[in-house]
């Protein structure tokens, strides 16, 4: 497989064609927007949390096919976690989108869709595309419930 | 495969990468070799601080200045080479204005009036300068085609108008606007002329003497030369009568413990040493243009554009923002549907070709176009037909990477481009 191969996979081009947890949550009880001044990307996660648990998470989402796909999937992948579940999953998927870590098949499987993203490493520009879906709704779980917080992304495009 | 562009020699780094499709000119430009050995023998033989030290080196350093300048100045078709001030580029140059003359002049309840096309350091110091003084910041909109609409601008300009600023050429979309008549609108009510030519100096002959703007902004890394150096020129009278930019070494007459008075120009707006390396290489810059000659690299640009402009428009779903090519210098702007331009740029990039692919520094501009992004390739004095072919080829490539995961017809934006 080519590196874009690898990185427009047949995964991420679906959720990027039919997203999923598409749209605004009515009952949301925190929100948060994220913007990547330089390319125009615009993300938006609303959340409802009950008692340290995601019961349910929408998004919305302007840009790439990169940062559409990562949004897509992460709330599929973060539904009925905790806080500490969030932060330790972004940390695995960071690793992975960084070419910090190279799972095996195994590993890969324990992922989920979330492993569809290691093609991004060979692309360091485009780090930020999968990652800013993550800080945004990390913004969105630290804000005060019922509050809208605005997380601009001024990440590097390195990191 | 077409033989590249023998100009491709004069520049180091493009001689070195033969299969570089370097499409982004409109952002910074490539450096011809005169330009890196002139800074280089600047350095080597005659580096000192200019203007202080009583020896024959800095006097040297001295005269490499004063002749980098009279050089742009002449470039730039400015007789009065003291009303050239060097800066970092047109962002600096175009807060100088506003903050020096605009704090100055601007009253509560006076008009700044912009256009939608402007660049985001031709918007904003002015925005700020409106809010920060109590003004109205007006922005004229645009005509179907992308141009500034000359009837609307009519109509907003009034007497409550004192700066009316606009750019020369467009960075998103490359449109040329008519300096004249523009001007002619903000004159007839006395207003302050700004002109931002950070895409007008490296393809047009700019003639400041008798082009009618108070003020001319301009950057060279757009134009062969460095990064880091720019500059203002402005009128005379204009110059002299408004305070200084910056305080510090060099621009000051006498330092008396409760006040000062300031240096003549262009030193009163060249506060602290000056960056004389790079404005020998801007001079250099200067000479390698001359050498061609403008109206010969506006034409080669021209072409160029329109043979990339009829093989884009000829691709199903490509989509080409801005009014046609002979009212534009070197930009296609475009989008392909259902393809985000930057997935477009990674595309391309594995291709060697290097397009912007963003907001372009010029989201008011977006907004009106309905577009949260667009691609942008730039073309200059280097780039030939090879170029137009890997970007036909890589916009092809990326639609068979995305062949099957078009959007809906509901999630498409329309394509909204002059065509």
């Amino acid at each position: 497989m080519s590196d874009l191969q690898e990185l427009y996979q047949s995964i991420i081009l679906d959720h990027n064609r039919r997203p999923k947890n598409y749209g605004s949550l009515e009952e949301a009880n925190h929100r948060a927007e994220g913007r990547n001044p330089s390319c125009g990307d615009e993300v938006r996660v609303e959340l409802r949390v009950t008692d340290d648990r995601i019961e349910d998470v929408r998004f919305t989402a302007a840009g790439c096919a990169v940062s559409r796909a990562a949004a897509s999937i992460m709330t599929q992948s973060v539904k009925g976690k905790s806080r500490e579940d969030v932060d330790r999953l972004f940390e695995q998927f960071h690793a992975l989108v960084t070419g910090k870590v190279h799972p095996n098949e195994q590993e890969a499987r324990a992922m989920g869709e979330l492993a569809a993203f290691a093609g991004v490493a060979r692309f360091p520009i485009r780090v930020k595309c999968a990652s800013m879906p993550w800080h945004v709704l990390q913004a969105a779980l630290r804000s005060d419930a019922t509050a809208t917080d605005s997380a601009t992304n001024s990440e590097p495009p390195t990191t | 495969m077409t033989t590249r562009n023998p100009r491709r020699a004069d520049f180091p780094l493009l001689a070195a990468n033969p299969e570089l499709y370097y499409l982004d000119s409109a952002a910074t430009s490539q450096k011809p070799r005169v330009v890196l050995d002139a800074m280089r023998e600047y350095y080597e033989q005659d580096n000192a601080n200019p203007h202080r030290g009583a020896y024959a080196l800095s006097a040297r350093a001295t005269d490499r200045y004063h002749q980098a300048r009279e050089r742009v100045a002449r470039f730039l078709g400015a007789s009065d080479a003291d009303c050239l001030v060097f800066t970092r580029g047109t962002t600096e140059s175009l807060n100088l204005v506003a903050t020096a003359w605009g704090h100055a002049n601007i009253r509560e309840g006076d008009e700044i009036v912009v256009t939608a096309l402007e660049h985001h350091a031709n918007f904003v110091p002015w925005q700020q300068l409106a809010i920060a003084r109590g003004a109205r910041f007006v922005v004229c909109p645009l005509t179907s085609d992308h141009r500034v609409d000359l009837d609307a601008l009519r109509t907003l300009v009034g007497p409550r108008t004192k700066v009316l600023a606009f750019n020369h050429v467009s960075n998103a979309l490359g449109t040329v606007n008519p300096v004249d008549k523009i001007a002619a609108i903000g004159r007839a009510v006395g207003a302050l002329i700004v002109c931002d030519g950070a895409q007008g100096a490296p393809h047009l002959r700019v003639g400041f003497d008798t082009l009618d703007v108070d003020f001319y902004a301009f950057s060279g890394h757009k134009m062969c030369g460095p990064m880091g150096i720019g500059g203002l020129i402005g009128r005379r009278s204009t110059l002299e009568a408004m305070p200084p930019y910056q305080f510090g070494g060099d621009m000051i007459e006498f330092v008396r413990d409760e006040e000062s008075t300031w240096a003549t120009l262009p030193h009163k707006f060249e506060a602290g040493t000056p960056n004389v390396g790079d404005a020998v290489g801007l001079a250099a810059a200067c000479d390698y243009l001359d050498s061609i000659g403008l109206d010969e690299v506006l034409e080669h640009e021209r072409a160029l554009v329109r043979l990339a402009t009829e093989r884009l428009r000829a691709i199903d779903g490509v989509c080409i923002y801005g009014p046609k090519p002979s009212e534009r210098s070197g930009v296609v702007s475009f989008s392909v549907a259902g393809i985000h331009p930057h997935d477009l740029s990674t595309v391309l990039d594995q291709d060697g070709v290097c397009i912007r692919a963003g907001q372009h520094c010029a989201q008011p501009l977006m907004r009106r176009l309905g577009v949260s992004a667009t691609a942008r390739a730039s073309f200059y004095l280097y780039n030939d037909e090879s170029d137009v072919d890997a970007l036909v080829r890589g916009v092809q490539r990326a639609k068979e990477v995305f062949a099957g995961s078009e959007l809906n017809e509901d999630e498409l934006v329309p394509c909204r481009g002059a065509r």
